[in-house]
């Protein structure tokens, strides 16, 4: 036997849940097979233990119906008010989520999970709020009826006869902590019945004797059962799997059902369900969109998405396939996607139906291979009886049918001028053109009109005799008969084309509009950008107002600005919800349906990112779900773009902090590199001075003492230059600017430098007219010495200096070059970089008197560069910006 | 004539240590307070010739020091700065002191201030040294005569006057707003830049190299000092 070890992820997963299951609430369900079994009179029990035990245990909402043994059981016990609303004139009371909530007792009691709550509430089911207690971290016990889950709710009707419209969705009772199943012998339960101890609200009594026949009760106790231990067991295989044990059954199977108008469906969907659960396995609904199915009314389409949703809330994969039969694209995608059985419903078609027509069940059993393929039989369900495709309304469709008659009389015409040359037949053709034409333009009313109007005006203008309806060979019986079919065929064929295309056109549309809006998307950056493409594609495809929420500052949901209407504090409050729970609310949805706008999440990879809200000029446009599932995908195309922008933004923000950090520890090398060597040559020779002492002579001693000097000053000269760039790079650098003449600057920069030029010529080249100019001249003469500094570092002591100023209109231009052995090529920009050496390693200061000469001519608003001189050195110049002249100084 | 007295307020002994070897070194006679209390107090009973003052004392500004100073005494002040800031230092010239040097400061320009100093101290007392030369430049306040290597020069009225002016401080600072006032009167101490023109104007009429100039030395942020040496 093969070892099996559970799969890393799936344990991480379970181990992520467990910790989401640890801070969310316990679900405790009372399960029953019927009403009157006694779930909640075990539920109070249990509450009234815990209350016992000290335990904060309050009750939500809780149905005695006036039983005075349960209502003893209230006493005690801490009730929530109820919320009242009102609803059609009736006054009703529901669940008070929010008081709850505010409430927040350990334990809440709220009966009857599956109840419909009365519009108005925030949610349409009180499942729904019980989730939502859940979340907040209540723990909740509740009484649920077998008849009420979901995937046996079929099951349910066919025992009984009676069809629950309340269900509660299996995910809800499978994650349920605890069921505890209330069993009552079915004999026990009819006495209670009789008693008149047994009360079902919204049934009549007499349905309820239906109901309550002993067959029914013991169908329903051996289904309750057969669910608990079902449940038992699927807890049994998460722990074998949790503990590393093997599975039975290593292969892995798929399911495959095929979703279709009919009501048999949702029963289809339910068998899947049930026997994916038995084996382990995933399974799909699929749905084929035929041709024919394209011309189903809206409900019918409706249906079909309601039974798709159905199934995946019951843990399916759902997808929408085409093909111009359903056993061809059934087979297809079975066979690609590994499908080891395939679900359908047996096949209502009468025999001869079959032989002539083929059945779809008895081709995908010849197609299917080593398929197995279940057939789920059944009578046709009650209730939702299939909707015959509707035929339009003749009164509202007098246009098509006049346009058919006149295409027909054209046909007469061209055939009446083809009559001299052409037989019969021919003219035949010419008619079954016009019908084709027809076809092509209309729907199948008027070209069945103009199928039999053809005909009509064959026999009448040239079949023999002529101009009567009479006939006077009866073989044209014939001809009549097959040009009629084939009119009929033909319109028919021509229609169902037209009507794919428009099918193909719409659906291509509908793609076109979200690829249109992702490739814009893809290529705008800024989040303010992006929402304002989203909203403009938005607003061209649903017809409506658009606003977008975004988390702020402080993580609290706000209305982005750019949003087309006012977000007031109800939307608010829905937008809000919508971002805490990931689910769409608002009009149109189950939650909280009295809003002004849809409101759906926007999730990314890493969780919600906003809310995307829509005000759609007509409220019921958002009705159907297909609109609803555009929405949706438009918004997730939203939100990751919307991600990908809030990660750049981190991302940048991440390189800046990673830049700093290095720039940083550059900074502290180099800058501990270069104290370190003059405090060496200082404190060495000093020391040399001081052990030595008479034994040094005069040359040595007085070379020392240079030395200490010259290294003393060059570490004042790094001192200011730090910090100098300190104050460039925190912004602290406050230009004070005045009025100077540029020889000015140049001689206190040449005085400052004083001895270190040595005996080099310094040649001066500053014109006596130039004009006075702005600028900060303790800056600038740091500039100045700087460029001087540098030049004399990297040029042979006693080559010359050259400085010119110069002026145009706009600048003012200072140059220095130098005779020495000039830049490498390329790197006139890299010199101004910080910490930029020629040589690295050779480094004679940290490489900052040139980023610092950048610093400030830029703050000027000037411009400073670096050009090798062919074959003669460098030359670094620098212009600062001129301004109005100067007012004349008053004479004297 | 006895050996001038400096006092000096500093508190920093490691500066102190070598200022008393390189003043006593040049025979001034060194008294020393390392706070400003008992450097006012040392003013006061020793009257110096010079002061030198840190502005940087532990118990009080230094700038309040030299005002104090200035309450009863007209001795020369000389600054020793540590900040860096041109601001700092027209501060102090304004509130009294009479040149300074900014840290670090080698032995001799230190020397040169205090020689300038006793000298000005002393050529109060004597009104009528109205010649004065440095280098190649000479200035005859009497007949208001200004020659370079020998040549006369001709300024106009203004910049006759900023040249005596700063002859009258020779050797120290002087701040563009003294300036101003000393030659335009109280009303124009916010154009600095009318002094800057006029001073262009002398360096090209005095000096050899206008923008390398011997005499007329340009302070940068703080105003112009003529050299006296």
């Amino acid at each position: 036997m093969s070892e099996y070890r559970p799969d890393p992820e799936a344990l991480l997963a379970r181990v992520k849940e467990e910790e989401a299951r640890a801070r969310r609430g316990k679900l405790k369900v009372f399960f029953g097979a019927a009403a009157g079994v006694g779930k909640t009179y075990a539920m109070l029990e249990a509450a009234r233990e815990q209350r016992a035990d000290g335990v904060d245990v309050v009750v939500g909402y809780i149905e005695t119906h006036g039983r005075a043994e349960t209502d003893a059981l209230l006493a005690g016990l801490e009730i929530l008010p109820r919320q009242p609303l009102e609803h059609r004139g009736a006054a009703l009371t529901e669940l008070d989520l929010d008081g709850a909530l505010r409430r927040r007792p350990a334990i809440m009691l709220v009966d009857e999970l599956a109840h419909t709550n009365a519009p108005g509430s925030r949610h349409a089911k009180r499942w729904q709020d019980v989730v939502e207690l859940l979340d907040a971290g209540i723990d909740v016990y509740t009484t649920v009826n077998v008849q009420h889950v979901e995937s046996l709710n079929d099951v349910v009707a066919k025992i009984t006869g009676v069809v629950m419209r309340e269900t509660v969705p299996d995910s809800v009772f499978e994650q349920a902590d605890e069921v505890e199943l209330i069993d009552l012998p079915p004999d026990d339960l009819l006495q209670r019945f009789r008693e008149g101890k047994v009360y079902l609200p919204g049934q009549a009594q007499e349905a309820l004797g239906n109901f309550f026949r002993k067959g029914n009760l013991i169908a329903l106790r051996e289904l309750a059962l057969r669910r608990t231990a079902e449940r038992v067991d699927a807890q049994m295989r998460v722990y074998r799997s949790e503990h590393a044990i093997d599975r039975i059954w290593p292969t892995v199977e798929r399911i495959l059902v095929c979703v279709g108008p009919s009501p048999m469906s949702t029963r289809l969907v339910r068998a899947a369900k049930r026997m994916a659960d038995q084996l382990g396995a995933e399974w799909i609904a699929a749905y084929v969109e035929t041709p024919a199915q394209l011309r189903l009314p809206a409900e019918t389409r409706d249906s079909v998405i309601q039974t798709l949703r159905l199934a995946e809330q019951l843990g399916a994969q759902t997808i929408r396939l085409s093909g111009p039969t359903m056993s061809e694209a059934l087979l297809a995608y079975a066979h690609d996607r590994n499908v080891t059985r395939l679900i359908v419903g047996k096949p209502r078609r009468t025999r001869w139906q079959r032989v002539f027509l083929g059945s779809i069940v008895d081709t995908l059993v010849q197609g299917s291979g080593d398929i197995d393929v279940h057939v789920i039989g059944g009578e046709r369900e009650e209730g939702a009886a299939a909707v015959p495709p509707r035929r339009p309304a003749l009164p509202t469709d007098w246009p098509a049918y006049l346009r058919a008659a006149v295409v027909v009389g054209l046909a007469t015409g061209v055939a009446f001028g083809l009559f001299p040359f052409s037989e019969l037949s021919n003219l035949v053709m010419v008619y079954l053109l016009g019908i084709v034409i027809v076809a092509m333009r209309t729907g199948r009313g008027p070209s069945l009109l103009a199928a039999v109007l053809s005909v009509a005006a064959f026999d009448f203008f040239f079949v023999p005799p002529r101009f009567t309806f009479a006939v006077t060979d009866a073989r044209y019986l014939f001809t009549f008969l097959v040009m009629l079919i084939v009119g009929l065929v033909i319109s028919g064929l021509t229609v169902r084309t037209r009507a794919q295309a428009e099918a193909a056109h719409h659906r291509e549309q509908q793609t076109a509009a979200l690829y249109a809006m992702s490739r814009e998307l893809a290529g705008t950056r800024g989040v303010d950008n992006l929402l304002q493409v989203a909203v403009r594609h938005v607003t061209d495809v649903f017809h409506g107002q658009v606003v977008v929420l975004v988390p702020g500052n402080g993580g609290t949901l706000t209305a982005w600005t750019g949003g087309q209407f006012e977000v007031d504090a109800n939307e608010l409050g829905v937008a809000r919800w919508v971002y805490e729970h990931r689910q769409p609310a608002g009009l149109g949805t189950t939650t909280l349906p009295g809003a002004s706008a849809l409101h759906v999440p926007l999730i990314g990879s890493t969780g919600a990112v906003g809310v995307l809200g829509l005000r759609p000029t007509d409220r019921h446009a958002m009705d159907e779900p297909e609109r609803l599932h555009q929405f949706e995908t438009f918004a997730s195309q939203t939100a990751l773009a919307l991600e990908r922008a809030n990660l750049a933004t981190d991302a940048q923000e991440a390189e800046v902090r990673i830049e700093t950090e290095r720039l940083r520890n550059s900074l502290l090398s180099s800058v501990s590199h270069d104290l370190r060597t003059p405090l060496a040559t200082i404190t060495g020779a000093v020391s040399t001075i001081l052990d030595e002492g008479t034994r040094l002579d005069e040359t040595t001693r007085r070379e020392l003492l240079e030395s200490v000097h010259e290294e003393a000053e060059r570490l004042n000269r790094l001192v200011q230059n730090l910090l100098e760039m300190t104050r460039l790079e925190s912004g602290a650098l406050q230009l004070r600017k005045d009025l100077h003449p540029p020889e000015e600057v140049i001689g206190a920069a040449l005085s400052r430098l004083g001895k270190r030029l040595g005996d080099r010529r310094v040649t001066t080249r500053v014109p006596p007219d130039l004009p006075l100019v702005a600028m900060d001249d303790v800056l600038i003469e740091q500039v100045l010495v700087n460029l001087l500094d540098n030049a004399i570092k990297y040029t042979p002591a006693g080559s010359p200096l050259d400085i010119i100023a110069t002026a145009t209109e706009q600048n003012l231009t200072i140059e220095v070059a130098d005779r020495g052995p000039g830049l490498p090529p390329g790197r006139e920009d890299k010199v101004f970089e910080k910490f930029y050496q020629t040589e690295p390693g050779e480094g004679r200061g940290a490489g900052l008197g040139l980023a610092i000469c950048q610093g400030i001519v830029r703050a000027h608003g000037g411009r400073i560069w670096a050009q090798n001189l062919p074959g003669r050195g460098v030359a670094f110049l620098f212009t600062l910006p001129l301004v109005a002249p100067s007012p004349a100084p008053g004479h004297a | 004539m006895p050996d001038p007295v400096i006092v000096l307020i500093e508190d920093e002994p490691q500066i102190r240590r070598f200022l008393r070897a390189t003043l006593t070194g040049q025979g001034y006679r060194l008294f020393e307070a390392g706070t400003a209390a008992d450097g006012l107090v040392e003013v006061a009973s020793r009257q110096p010739d010079v002061v030198i003052i840190d502005l940087g004392l532990p118990d009080l500004d230094g700038l309040e020091v030299i005002r104090r100073l200035r309450e009863w005494s007209k001795v020369p002040v000389i600054v020793l700065s540590a900040r860096g800031q041109e601001r700092d230092k027209v501060g102090a010239l304004d509130a009294g002191a009479d040149d300074y040097v900014s840290k670090p400061f080698s032995a001799g320009e230190l020397l040169a201030r205090v020689r300038v100093a006793l000298r000005h101290a002393a050529g109060a007392a004597h009104e009528d040294s109205a010649a004065f030369t440095v280098g190649e430049l000479q200035v005859d306040l009497l007949r208001r005569h200004v020659t370079v290597a020998g040549t006369e020069v001709r300024l106009t009225p203004i910049e006759y006057k900023l040249l005596a002016t700063l002859v009258r401080y020779a050797g120290r600072v002087v701040t563009h707003q003294q300036l101003l006032r000393d030659v335009w009167g109280p009303t124009h101490d916010d154009q600095s830049h009318y002094v800057r023109v006029y001073m262009a104007h002398l360096r090209h009429k005095i000096e050899a190299q206008p923008a390398r100039p011997r005499y007329l030395l340009t302070e940068p942020g703080v105003g112009y000092r003529l050299a006296a040496e």
